[in-house]
């Protein structure tokens, strides 16, 4: 590197740590990839395959959410509205026009953007609170607009045809692993985007914007176009994710798509895990899913209401205990080094 | 469309606006005194719907007749989430914006898992209720008792805040602690104490609301979340902290949904009241009488 070479020793070797951190980082999660992967060899019961799917969901959702909330610091609860575009973008062009799943996301995907954009052009003159009001304001009147749009079946939703195991269509009705592979992709993708974001120019001027945003404007960055780039990415891969669900479930409604409490599933595992980390949103789905199934399965329908305290008790004992996640219990002890 | 028609919408607009005003003056208040919006407001609300429907069963006395009791013990719950959570948050060492929200957050949450656990989700509403389902005709114009009365209420509601702004000590340090929180305490000011009858205020408020609109509306755990859907917009369109400008932007929004009835399905009549915020947000991100 360049840099490394014109730099002080004392700043050099730093950032020979630093580069040697980096690279650490990609073998670990390669590493955690590969074990993930191999679940299946072990898993075989259906019941667990699923919370496996879910997790790997809850992560690369988080994980999407947590470049434009954790980052850039602009807490969007609000976006259901991108994962019910990406759900219903997928199911629509897959169902009335026979275009594949894959090209549904990606398509989802450009319309979230777009939509996050247009948004953002009006939403990120609103600071902190007003913003989060928005985000929520949105969604809901995304929700009501879906639950009245009659050519989408309204408030019916979409069921996709039953069809061959394929992964063309996405469509594995008796043998759900290639979902944990699909799933888990996603997860690798949104977390490599997040590593390569970290080492960015939109990186630390996202983190600027977030710790002060007239001092980070003062040294010339640029705070408005920052967010849009980090709206329009966060949203994009939101609607990834909402699509992959719709091949999923093969059935998608307003209500299960784009009701409020995705906006807080997208956003807890992030704030659970540390928000604005590396590892805090996939740390954080792997804690909160599988409690929140098990929870639920042990309660069965008696227990309504039960899954929502957990969430809520979680987000306060975060909220007022520790701040930086359950991940900052793992940086304590590597503190001293660096 | 009627001359008829005409008045008949601003007449019940006008009527739910100003009970829209008192559910979103607390939040307002709160917000103005130290920059922090309660995401649990709404769950306030429904706590207090709740409370007076258990009370009228257990008591047989009339919702209207309770409503001081809720105000007393909503100020409570307010006060102690003050003192329990948001005073704890306000110290954050880390990422205090996204503590800020979801402490409250938090709280919205779970407040609400435990109306779905203890209430469980079904539709209630208070049996035989004084003013329940009665109507007074003016000049054909139908206007319903119930929403009549809590009109009513609101105004001297506001009238009392008023007079406790403006003519009392206590008004006095809640506006100089809304002006400058931090020079508050040179002049012998406790801002905490300061804050805990604020939040109660702004909880009292609501419990109020919560009395009334147990009288003509369904109580079930969500209830709250939509009402304070409808009160985020209020005092983004008031202006966030501004307690008039509740009063004002409540009767606003109450209006635009009757208007929005006239020309939409059922449905869709919030889409008016999202159109309107979207609207405000482009043109006075402050809204109408933010100061800020």
């Amino acid at each position: 590197m360049s840099i490394v070479a014109t730099v002080p020793p004392p700043a050099r070797a730093e950032a020979a740590a630093f580069l040697r951190r980096r690279r650490l980082e990609l073998a670990g999660a390669a590493l955690v990839a590969a074990l993930v992967a191999c679940l299946p060899l072990v898993v075989r019961d259906v019941y667990t395959q699923n919370v496996i799917i879910l997790t790997l969901l809850y992560a690369a959702l988080s994980q999407s959410w947590n470049i434009l909330g954790g980052y850039c610091g602009q807490i969007s609860l609000g976006h259901a509205l991108y994962f019910g575009i990406g759900a219903y973008a997928t199911s629509l062009l897959y169902t009335k026009a026979g275009i594949l799943p894959w090209f549904g996301m990606a398509a989802g995907g450009i319309v979230a953007a777009a939509v996050a954009l247009a948004l953002g052009y009006q939403l990120f003159r609103l600071a902190g609170h007003y913003f989060t009001i928005a985000t929520i304001v949105l969604a809901e009147a995304g929700l009501l607009l879906a639950n009245n749009w009659d050519y989408a079946g309204a408030a019916t939703g979409i069921q996709w045809p039953y069809g061959p195991d394929s992964w063309a269509t996405l469509q594995f009705a008796r043998n759900k692993v290639p979902y944990i592979w699909f799933a888990l992709g996603l997860v690798a993708i949104t977390w490599l985007v997040t590593w390569l974001i970290e080492n960015s120019r939109w990186g630390y001027w996202w983190r600027a914007v977030k710790d002060n945003a007239d001092a980070a404007e003062s040294l010339g960055v640029m705070i408005f176009r920052s967010k849009m780039a980090a709206a329009a990415i966060s949203a994009f891969f939101t609607a990834a994710g909402g699509g992959f669900y719709a091949a999923f479930v093969s059935y998608i409604d307003p209500e299960s798509t784009m009701n409020f409490s995705f906006s807080l599933l997208m956003a807890l595992p992030a704030v659970l895990g540390g928000i604005g980390t590396l590892w805090g949103p996939a740390l954080g789905a792997a804690i909160l899913i599988p409690l929140t199934e098990l929870t639920r399965s042990f309660l069965g329908g008696g227990g309504k209401g039960i899954d929502l305290i957990v969430y809520g008790a979680l987000i306060m004992a975060i909220a007022l205990a520790r701040p930086e996640g359950l991940i900052s219990l793992f940086r304590r002890v590597r503190a001293p080094h660096g | 469309m009627t001359l008829q028609t005409v008045v008949q919408v601003i007449a019940s607009g006008l009527l739910m606006g100003l009970i829209y005003g008192l559910i979103a003056v607390g939040l307002s208040l709160i917000f103005g005194l130290m920059d922090v919006v309660n995401f649990a407001h709404g769950e306030m609300l429904m706590l207090a719907m709740y409370a007076s429907f258990g009370l009228v069963l257990v008591s047989g006395i009339d919702p209207i007749l309770l409503a001081p009791l809720m105000v007393a013990a909503l100020f409570a719950v307010g006060a102690l989430a003050y003192l329990g959570i948001v005073r704890f948050a306000m110290r954050a060492r880390a990422n205090l914006g996204m503590v800020q929200i979801f402490a409250t957050f938090g709280l919205a949450v779970g407040i609400r898992g435990m109306a779905q656990l203890l209430f469980t989700p079904d539709y209630r509403s208070v049996p035989n209720v004084w003013l329940g389902g009665r109507t007074v005709s003016l000049a054909g114009i139908y206007l319903p008792v119930p929403q009549l009365a809590g009109a009513a209420v609101s105004i001297l509601a506001f009238g009392a805040l008023w007079l406790l702004i403006t003519r009392t000590d206590l008004g006095k340090a809640l506006e100089a602690t809304r002006e400058d929180a931090g020079a508050v305490a040179l002049v012998g000011i406790d801002k905490n104490r300061v804050f805990t009858i604020g939040w109660g205020l702004g909880a009292g408020l609501v419990g109020l609301a919560g009395a009334i609109l147990s009288i003509f509306y369904y109580i079930h755990p969500d209830v709250g979340a939509s009402f304070a859907l409808v009160a985020y917009v209020t005092v983004a369109l008031g202006g966030f902290g501004s307690v008039f400008g509740a009063l004002a932007a409540g009767i606003g929004v109450g209006l635009v949904e009757a208007a929005t009835t006239l020309i939409l399905p059922p449905s869709l009549k919030s889409i008016g009241i999202y159109g309107l915020y979207l609207l405000v947000v482009l043109v006075r991100p402050r809204g109408l009488f933010g100061h800020l």
